[in-house]
């Protein structure tokens, strides 16, 4: 569904991410985890389209999107969700998510008529809120919302573009035992109807959620495949997980 | 509701109550306050929606200034072929601006648009043909028709105002339409407007072709307004002006350029027209520096009331 080849971006002499080359079938859960300043951020934001890929090949469905801008890829569908919060924070949950809505239903090139008039905008807005566990909050401005809500915001206005594949820069970033048992029931509910492209440091979510694992390190890919070979894997324990899964 | 009542009611009785007491002079001098609420009015669509830290605005009120007194010192008077054709001239100005300055952001973005509005300066300066650095000194202002003598100060206010209070509708439509929901989502979060799906450049281009085109149409009204035109209509000060105003009066208010035109050229008018006694005595030549008070009254806005007397009075913000 989606296919890296070779991507690679520096940032002056430093090598953000290098030749790496990855596969995300359709369907399944794919984990990219890493070391912090390996190069996962950096790697999301190539694959969204917010930063230039400066050499390899990206393709989406088939097609090729190295070159295509974020919005294009966004209404491809392939969407993603920020490690840091980046919401609308003096913009109500619902307003929020309608927002998200109205980018994918009609041109917004519309300067006379009234949003509010537009029901099913925020009905659609509504049930999104709903999907994540929002229902209660819609009138809320988003500013007001606590850490884990504002989190859950975040999810929704990657999901509300209704995307195919949705990129997941930790999503439980900050969040509490609690908080985040909630996002990986979204995570496990939303992966029957999308891809997921998730990165994470919480291994316990990780091997919980994912199919595949592909594991980042100095900007290359060190070692991709099933939660079992990753967890068995000499060179990824070395390199990264280390005591804390071997224990 | 209650308000823009009364201050509409307010702004239609003002020169029945000159005429009254025989001040015509201030009938001309309301008309040229309103005409500034409207370039104002123009660059808070930008600035204070949009987000877009435009220091240019002057170029597209001067461009309508120029096209309007252009038309009417080749004889074309007509209001109806010379303030649409200041309107499109600004408006195709503004699109080319903006299509090159808005790849920029930040301090770049301000610079860029100052730079574009000084190009203009210069060359409206070398026009020799229409006055250059002299100005232009029009014969009349623009015809109406309809029996509306744009000559008589009353109808002129009384035209200035109905344009004025139709782009505040149109302002107010906008800002709740689609387009100015993406729009103040783009000033909120940029990245996010993108990543969620929409082209932030072409929206924020939209943005700034509208502005221009009003700020186009201010233009007009002021060379009307003055039978006169000159290159300073052009001049980076007057972009700043334009941006006080703003502030002052409140960005991102539907009010907010209409109060602080009108705040920044009463005050002005104020500080030159009425001397304090005890302050000559300090200063004697206080009045001829009035932008000092202006400075003043400024800096306590921006401190204590950053969303301008607009967000004194109602506390609340429009978008």
């Amino acid at each position: 569904m989606l296919e890296l080849k070779g991507v690679s971006k520096r940032f002056g002499g430093v090598v953000a991410t290098d030749n790496v080359s990855l596969q995300v079938a359709e369907g399944e859960v794919h984990a990219l985890i890493g070391p912090n300043g390996a190069g996962k951020t950096t790697l999301i934001a190539q694959i969204s389209g917010s930063l230039p890929t400066d050499s390899g090949e990206i393709s989406f469905l088939g097609n090729p999107i190295t070159k295509a801008k974020q919005y294009e890829r966004v209404r491809a569908g392939l969407a993603r969700s920020y490690q840091i919060t980046s919401i609308f924070r003096r913009f109500s949950v619902l307003d929020n998510l309608a927002l998200a809505v109205q980018a994918r239903s009609g041109s917004s090139f519309s300067f006379w008529r009234p949003v509010a008039a537009e029901a099913a905008l925020f009905e659609e807005a509504r049930s999104i809120a709903g999907e994540v566990g929002l229902a209660e909050k819609v009138h809320s401005l988003a500013a007001t919302l606590a850490h884990g809500e504002q989190r859950a915001l975040e999810l929704g206005l990657a999901l509300a573009t209704r995307p195919k594949l949705v990129l997941l820069d930790e999503p439980m970033a900050g969040m509490g035992p609690e908080e985040s048992a909630r996002i990986i029931e979204l995570v496990g509910r939303v992966r029957a109807k999308l891809t997921v492209l998730l990165v994470e440091h919480d291994m316990d979510a990780v091997f919980r959620l994912a199919d595949r694992i592909s594991v980042l390190v100095n900007g290359r890919i060190i070692a991709s495949g099933k939660p079992e070979a990753i967890r068995a894997d000499a060179e990824v324990r070395r390199a990264y997980l280390g005591d804390e899964v071997a224990a | 509701m209650k308000r823009t009542a009364l201050a509409l009611a307010l702004l239609i009785a003002f020169p029945l109550a000159m005429l009254a007491i025989d001040h015509l002079f201030y009938v001309s001098f309301a008309s040229r306050v309103l005409i500034y609420a409207i370039a104002a009015t123009s660059l808070n669509l930008v600035l204070g929606y949009g987000g877009m830290i435009s220091f240019g605005h002057a170029a597209f009120v001067g461009a309508g200034a120029y096209v309007a007194s252009i038309a009417i010192a080749e004889g074309v008077t007509s209001a109806w072929i010379g303030w649409p054709a200041a309107i499109l001239a600004s408006a195709l100005l503004a699109w080319v601006i903006g299509a090159i300055s808005l790849r920029t952001r930040g301090v770049y973005f301000i610079m860029i648009t100052l730079a574009f509005a000084q190009m203009m300066f210069y060359l409206v300066n070398s026009m020799k043909a229409y006055g250059g650095d002299e100005g232009l000194t029009l014969p009349q202002r623009a015809t109406l028709g309809f029996g509306l003598n744009l000559g008589n100060e009353v109808v002129f206010y009384y035209v200035v105002l109905s344009i004025l209070a139709a782009l505040l509708y149109a302002l107010h439509r906008l800002v709740h339409s689609r387009f100015g929901r993406v729009m103040v989502a783009i000033r909120e979060n940029e990245a996010r407007v993108e990543a969620i799906g929409f082209p932030v450049y072409r929206y924020q281009l939209a943005c700034f072709v509208i502005a221009g085109a009003a700020g186009g149409l201010a233009g007009a009204l002021l060379a009307s307004h003055g039978k006169y035109v000159n290159p300073n209509v052009l001049h980076w000060v007057q972009s700043g002006t334009l941006m006080i105003m703003v502030i002052l009066g409140g960005l991102g208010h539907l009010w907010g350029g209409v109060i602080g035109a009108v705040a920044l050229l009463v005050l002005e008018h104020a500080i030159a027209d009425y001397p304090i006694p005890w302050l000559a005595q300090v200063a004697p030549n206080y009045q001829q520096h009035a932008n000092l008070g202006v400075g003043l009254v400024l800096l306590g806005i921006v401190l204590f009331a950053p969303q301008g007397i607009a967000g004194l009075l109602s506390r609340k913000r429009h978008a």
